[in-house]
């Protein structure tokens, strides 16, 4: 269904737009990403200024109400501009989460400063042996008193070295893979005994491997309920996922622009390579596979907001088919740009390796094409197997 | 996947869908109904949906259209084609229709449409000739003005139902001087003329859908001219525009989707390592059902809002076609050792074929759906058309 942008969400787009325009260009962002801390604080306090960061949350916790829709705006022009700054993990992982199933309290404490620009947030889910479940995790969580004691160690953690605050998950019951006895923690980043060792990923971001050695967290840090980490988690990673497709689709968007440009000048054999016509039903496909995700991704944010049953089976499709059509436009994209796609100069090989780092968070398209095909949604009932059955002669 | 309805589009899709339900006829449902009814069994649906004014829902409500609006048409259609109905006879309703109330004279549109709208005359397109094929502009039928009367010499193929047909709108070459699309007439020619015969082709799948027309000295009235001499290149496109709408197939794709799951489900054990392999391959193909019934519904919307879809008929038709090509292949896998049988045709019911009925079709539907990506513009004209008008190629 197309979205028809209200005022409100049509002004959010054009100053995501304005601003990124001004402040964000291409060679801008090569000197964030290539300082020490890869990042920059400054834009990140003109986003909050802006308003962005608090853009999705509801008017009750002091955001502006905007939802899954606003976060799909600036999302995608976020994906356009190839930002670093950790809106993602701040705003929607960490923002969504505490503002989900966060007590009043937890609230008051943290979102107003998430909102404000004043603290970034990462979380902390991944282990080196999880692969994309939330339920397959060794760090443990002890009661002991006020306090839990959480130890393990937690895997890719994006932005974990620009963080003030983690969300780590963490065993307080249950074996390996039991879906229930995973909760959730926020734990200060500069705990004692929590250690860091960062490193750079592969689209120019930062990440860390965190190693929790008894780290005492106070018993109001706990998010959520105790032992239902899980279904947290899968529903954070619903609107992860609406809005690393936005984020996609703004990259596939430049991509696409690009490599036409880019046929429409460049001369072999004394033609335009947009002559030829095994590239111009090539760029014919790629145009088709933004349409079609720029459909599954309105699809998936309007479900989100309206609160649809079988948004998670929907959210697992898009990851997949979004997945599949931006890996196909961004190796396209450098296909047809030839030798200059290689370049680390030109943008397109950034936004192949964003595309690259998409794919992999939150689980990769084969992942989430099982977990949609072995949604209840997706399987006959028995009653029709029932029926092709005794359909024999 | 739904469009947000109002109250009175809502209690329209009620309607149609229970006027489907009460009024479909049961002689229709056959094994195939594309190859196994007979012209009298065919015309049962189209008289129905004539009697409640509900047949030709494209055409303005002057000449006996319903008036509906595009949000109305849209649900028509949808829920007509996921109830699995025929639909009417295209190039009747459809094509030549449209040409006659918008090109045509008052004489003509007298004389034909009602006949049209009730089912007295069928039609059939003179279209593609030996030569002609996608390259349509080429066509070499001839018509020569003799007095009041065209002589029309030529020969005419992949005629659809031509067997049943009471007239053939064609594409004849009037000026053999001019530049291929300028000398080209659009004629209506009655299929009981002394000089028209029709030879049965066989297709791939054994059945009998399309024909050769040989046209010898044929002498139309000239009454029966659409529009100008030599202008009939402008019809012709206009006619190719709307027998691409609604291509996309979502309602059909969806039915045979699920069938395709019931098979599965019952002829290969979950332990085998190729159910799993089916498993990934449907949730594909359900994924792209879903993206593109996702951008056809973003395309109503656009359309309802007064906004030119641009050649997105062009879009549907090749990723609508491509999606049921898939589905008929993997079906035809699906039943394994029975996929070596055929149905004989004509269809009787005295004819043994072995193994589960849900499988007798799957091996024709696969040989059959191979026209699917030729016909209407081969996909690949398709392709031409997008990079042409929306890439600038």
């Amino acid at each position: 269904m197309d979205i028809q942008l209200t005022e409100e969400q049509e002004l959010l787009r054009s100053s995501v737009q304005r601003l990124l325009r001004d402040r964000y260009d291409f060679d801008t962002r090569r000197k964030i990403v290539a300082t020490d801390e890869g990042w920059s604080r400054a834009h990140w306090k003109a986003f909050a200024e802006l308003g962005l960061c608090a853009a999705p949350f509801a008017e009750s916790t002091g955001g502006l109400g905007g939802g899954p829709l606003a976060t799909m705006i600036v999302m995608r022009e976020f994906g356009r501009n190839l930002v670093v700054e950790p809106f993602l993990e701040t705003v929607v992982l960490a923002g969504g989460l505490i503002e989900d199933v966060g007590s009043e309290a937890q609230r008051e404490a943290f979102l107003p400063d998430i909102m404000a620009g004043e603290s970034i947030w990462a979380l902390a889910w991944a282990e080196g042996r999880s692969r994309y479940d939330f339920d397959n995790i060794a760090t443990t969580a002890r009661h002991q008193g006020d306090t839990y004691v959480l130890s393990g160690t937690k895997a890719a953690v994006l932005g974990a070295p620009w963080a003030d605050k983690l969300i780590v998950s963490a065993r307080t019951s249950g074996g390996p893979r039991d879906h229930n006895g995973v909760s959730l923690f926020a734990v200060n980043r500069h705990a004692a005994n929590l250690h860091l060792q960062g490193f750079k990923t592969i689209d120019g971001r930062r990440a860390a491997e965190v190693a929790l050695m008894n780290v005492q967290v106070p018993a109001s840090q706990l998010l959520g309920t105790e032992g239902e980490g899980v279904a947290a988690l899968e529903a954070c990673r619903d609107r992860a996922i609406a809005a690393l497709c936005a984020e996609a689709v703004g990259a596939m968007t430049e991509l696409n622009a690009a490599t036409l440009e880019y046929s429409k000048t460049r001369k072999q054999f004394g033609a335009t390579l947009g002559s030829f016509q095994v590239l111009q039903h090539r760029m014919v496909d790629m145009f088709i596979a933004l349409e079609e995700s720029i459909s599954l991704t309105q699809h998936l944010n309007l479900s989100l907001s309206a609160g649809e049953p079988h948004g998670s089976r929907l959210a697992s499709g898009a990851k997949t088919k979004v997945g599949y059509a931006a890996r196909f436009i961004a190796e396209q994209a450098i296909q047809l740009h030839g030798g200059m796609g290689m370049s680390d100069e030109l943008n397109v090989g950034h936004y192949f390796k964003r595309i690259a780092s998409i794919n992999v968070q939150f689980g990769d398209p084969t992942y989430h094409l099982m977990r949609f095909a072995q949604h209840e949604q997706s399987k006959v009932t028995s009653d029709d197997v029932r029926k092709a059955a005794s359909n024999q002669r | 996947m739904e469009l947000s309805l109002s109250k009175e589009d809502a209690a329209f899709r009620d309607e149609v869908r229970a006027f489907i339900a009460e009024n479909y006829p049961k002689a229709m449902r056959v094994p195939n109904p594309e190859t196994d009814l007979t012209k009298e069994q065919m015309l049962l649906w189209h008289r129905l949906l004539h009697k409640r004014g509900w047949i030709a829902p494209l055409w303005p409500k002057e000449h006996g259209g319903p008036g509906w609006s595009i949000t109305q048409r849209f649900l028509f259609e949808q829920e007509t084609s996921r109830a699995g109905t025929l639909p009417p006879l295209a190039f009747s309703v459809t094509m030549v229709g449209p040409v006659i109330y918008t090109f045509g004279n008052e004489t003509q549109k007298k004389r034909f449409l009602p006949r049209i709208l009730s089912g007295e005359d069928w039609w059939c397109q003179g279209y593609s000739e030996p030569g002609s094929g996608s390259d349509l502009a080429s066509v070499r039928t001839k018509a020569v003005r003799d007095g009041d009367h065209y002589v029309v010499n030529g020969h005419k193929t992949w005629t659809t139902l031509a067997q049943h047909a009471d007239w053939i709108f064609c594409l004849v070459r009037t000026d053999t001087a001019a530049k291929p699309q300028a000398g080209i007439s659009f004629l209506l020619i009655d299929m009981k003329s002394p000089g028209v015969t029709v030879r049965p082709i066989i297709t791939i799948d054994g059945s009998h859908e399309v024909n050769d027309v040989f046209l010898e000295n044929v002498r139309v009235p000239v009454q029966n001219l659409i529009g100008e001499e030599n202008k009939g290149w402008t019809y012709a496109k206009f006619l190719l525009g709307n027998e691409r709408t609604s291509m996309a197939g979502i309602g059909r794709s969806t039915r045979y989707l699920k069938r395709l799951k019931q098979i599965v489900q019952t002829e290969i054990a979950e332990d085998d390592p190729a159910f799993t392999e089916f498993v990934k391959e449907i949730a594909r193909v359900e994924l792209d059902v879903l993206a593109l019934e996702a951008t056809e519904l973003r395309v109503i919307a656009q359309m309802s809002r007064g906004i030119d879809p641009g050649p997105a008929a062009s879009l549907f038709k090749i990723r609508g076609t491509e999606i049921f090509q898939r589905i008929t292949d993997l079906t035809h896998q699906a039943v394994g050792n029975y996929g070596l049988a055929i149905r004989e045709h004509p269809f009787s019911a005295n004819h043994f074929m072995p193994g589960p009925d849900y499988g007798h079709t799957a091996s024709e539907k696969y040989l059959n759906s191979r026209k699917l990506s030729i016909y209407g513009g081969s996909n690949e004209i398709q392709r031409n058309i997008i990079a042409k008008a929306v890439l600038g190629l």
